[in-house]
């Protein structure tokens, strides 16, 4: 009698360990068909739409169907560029300096500020750059969209430059500062480039991120119906143009967010897949 | 001699100079925030949190229909997408954290991750919020679409890779040791993980919540799209409202007055410290749990 209890209990048990298993299973298939979903939508419906004139003209009044996204994507580089710019070197640097000086009072501090930074919900960063730039300059303008999204960049960077640094073997440094060169030299031309694929890793894993980031740009680079590289004007972006489009009622428009969508998936999925080539090929250390 | 020393001395002022003006930009978000609202938190005082009435045009400002709508989508999402957020942990930590089918899934969530907020937004618009009106429309409720429920749902796929992948981590750290103790005793995988796996590993599982959490709280460009942007009290759970980042995103380019902007800047600092104080929770936890 008790001997069928216990096997009873077994079959239950195993029974228990399968269905667990079994909806663990169901449950990531289903987690994951969002992906397919949103993918097969974007690309459906906008890659017909991708063609020379898309990509080269402007976008027509409405009623008007045709026309094209070229200040958006325009905007959008101009507005990467400016953000790249702003942001490499100080999250380089920082990065840098969380690694060198592990345990000081001063990286203790600056760890923290880049957490802060990080957790900073987008929208806030755009306020926050409308008041610090926007206000004082007098009107939207590229350059204050290049920084808010500067700000998203700098943690970015910033970790993923100290993880890489962290890496290195110690050994190499020694060697460098054995052979009776400076710090300063140690740190530029040996540890920087020894750890350069890792950088240059978080720069592109940065950028993609950026690139889609709409909040931000709302109330700083704003948007403009045509192409601009003055950085004092508003400048439009590929993001801001889908947001803007999507929500409103033409077909036309509609049509427009469709395909610039596209365009900025492609962007971001070439930007990823580059980097995870990059860290795979010339990871040294 | 002297003249290393110089680029010596100069190349570490450069670098602290650089980490000086990072913490200072961070000072500087939250100056802004202080400094943008003391004119809406003069005025109201405590009762620009405890409001209820939002009326730009009589000059009543009172946010919490936005911090009510914030937190209700955001726990919501959460409730939603920590089901799956945990079998995709499980599932890569555990069951498959090796092997070529493991690393195509992992690249598949990393895709996840990597969409825009725009597009989400842009998907859930178009295809979301018709699925949720067919809902409505089968439990009796106007078909509006758009709202709360819509918005936690896009919010819930979009943090999935968030927890997963900080659970996952954890997951992965739990002795092996411990783990083939429990087998050896006969125990079958569901019982390791049960008794083993989410004991050891609960901190660091909750913290990835936290994250998650911290992440749907600021959430703006899908939220903004599919939540109906109304600006009353949310009364159940489909109806149309905003939260504090959708109502950023739909008035601070259009606020006229000075106390408007104050009021909106107010707002952007309660979101601010609710999300830090989120963050910082959940990195706490980490940080016990990996020392």
């Amino acid at each position: 009698m008790k001997l069928v209890n216990r096997k009873r209990r077994t079959a239950r048990r195993y029974f228990l360990d399968r269905l667990v298993r079994y909806s663990v299973y169901f449950l990531c298939g289903v987690a994951i068909l969002p992906l397919f979903f949103i993918f097969g939508f974007i690309f459906s419906k906008g890659i017909t739409i991708l063609d020379w004139e898309f990509l080269t003209s402007l976008p027509k009044s409405i009623g008007e169907s045709g026309g094209g996204v070229v200040n958006a994507i325009t905007g959008s580089l101009y507005l990467v560029g400016i953000a790249a710019s702003v942001a490499i070197p100080l999250g380089v640097a920082a990065g840098t300096y969380l690694s060198e000086y592990r345990g000081s009072k001063l990286a203790n501090i600056l760890g923290q500020a880049v957490d802060v930074l990080n957790g900073v919900p987008s929208i806030v960063i755009g306020l926050v750059v409308y008041e610090l730039v926007v206000l004082p300059m007098g009107g939207f303008s590229a350059i204050s969209g290049g920084i808010a999204l500067g700000m998203i960049m700098i943690p970015v960077i910033t970790r993923s430059t100290e993880e890489t640094l962290k890496m290195l073997p110690k050994s190499l440094k020694e060697a460098s500062l054995a052979l009776g060169a400076s710090y300063a030299t140690t740190v530029l031309r040996v540890v920087l480039p020894a750890g350069l694929t890792g950088i240059i890793t978080g720069i592109l894993v940065s950028l993609a991120r950026v690139a889609g980031e709409t909040a931000p740009l709302l109330f700083t680079a704003f948007g403009n119906p045509f192409v601009n590289l003055d950085p004092l004007k508003p400048v439009s972006s590929l993001p801001a143009l889908i947001f803007n489009y999507a929500v409103s009622p033409y077909e036309d428009w509609h049509r427009l967010a469709w395909g610039s969508a596209c365009v900025l998936l492609l962007g971001i999925l070439a930007l990823n897949l580059f980097s995870r080539w990059l860290s795979r090929r010339y990871r040294w250390y | 001699m002297n003249k290393v020393l110089n680029f010596d001395t100069g190349f570490v002022w450069s670098m602290r100079l650089m980490a000086l003006l990072v913490i200072g930009l961070v000072v500087a978000v939250g100056y802004v925030l202080v400094q943008g609202s003391s004119e809406a938190f003069q005025k109201f005082g405590l009762s620009f949190i405890t409001g209820r009435e939002w009326d730009p045009i009589m000059g009543s400002y009172g946010s919490l229909p936005f911090i009510v709508g914030s937190l209700l989508t955001a726990f919501l999402a959460l409730l939603i997408s920590i089901p799956f957020s945990m079998s995709i942990a499980l599932y890569l930590g555990e069951f498959a954290n090796k092997g070529k089918i493991s690393a195509i899934f992992t690249s598949l969530v990393e895709l996840l991750a990597g969409i825009p907020s725009v597009i989400y937004g842009f998907w859930a618009l178009f295809y979301l919020v018709p699925v949720v009106r067919w809902i409505q429309e089968r439990l009796d409720i106007p078909p509006i679409g758009v709202g709360i429920f819509s918005a936690a749902l896009i919010l819930a796929i979009m943090i999935i890779p968030f927890s997963a992948s900080i659970a996952r981590e954890v997951i992965r750290m739990v002795p092996v040791g411990l783990k083939e103790a429990a087998y050896a005793l006969g125990a079958t995988r569901l019982e390791v993980i049960k008794d083993v796996v989410l004991p050891v590993g609960k901190s660091g599982i909750f913290a990835g919540i936290m994250l998650a959490l911290g992440r749907a709280l600021g959430e703006t460009m899908a939220v903004t799209m599919v939540i109906g942007n109304n600006n009353i009290m949310p009364d159940s759970l489909f109806s149309p409202a905003n939260t504090i980042a959708s109502l950023l995103a739909n008035e601070f380019a259009e606020a006229d007055s000075s106390l408007y902007v104050s009021s909106l800047v107010g707002l952007g600092l309660v979101l601010f410290v609710m999300t830090a104080l989120i963050n910082f929770l959940g990195k706490m936890l980490i940080r016990r749990l990996s020392k």
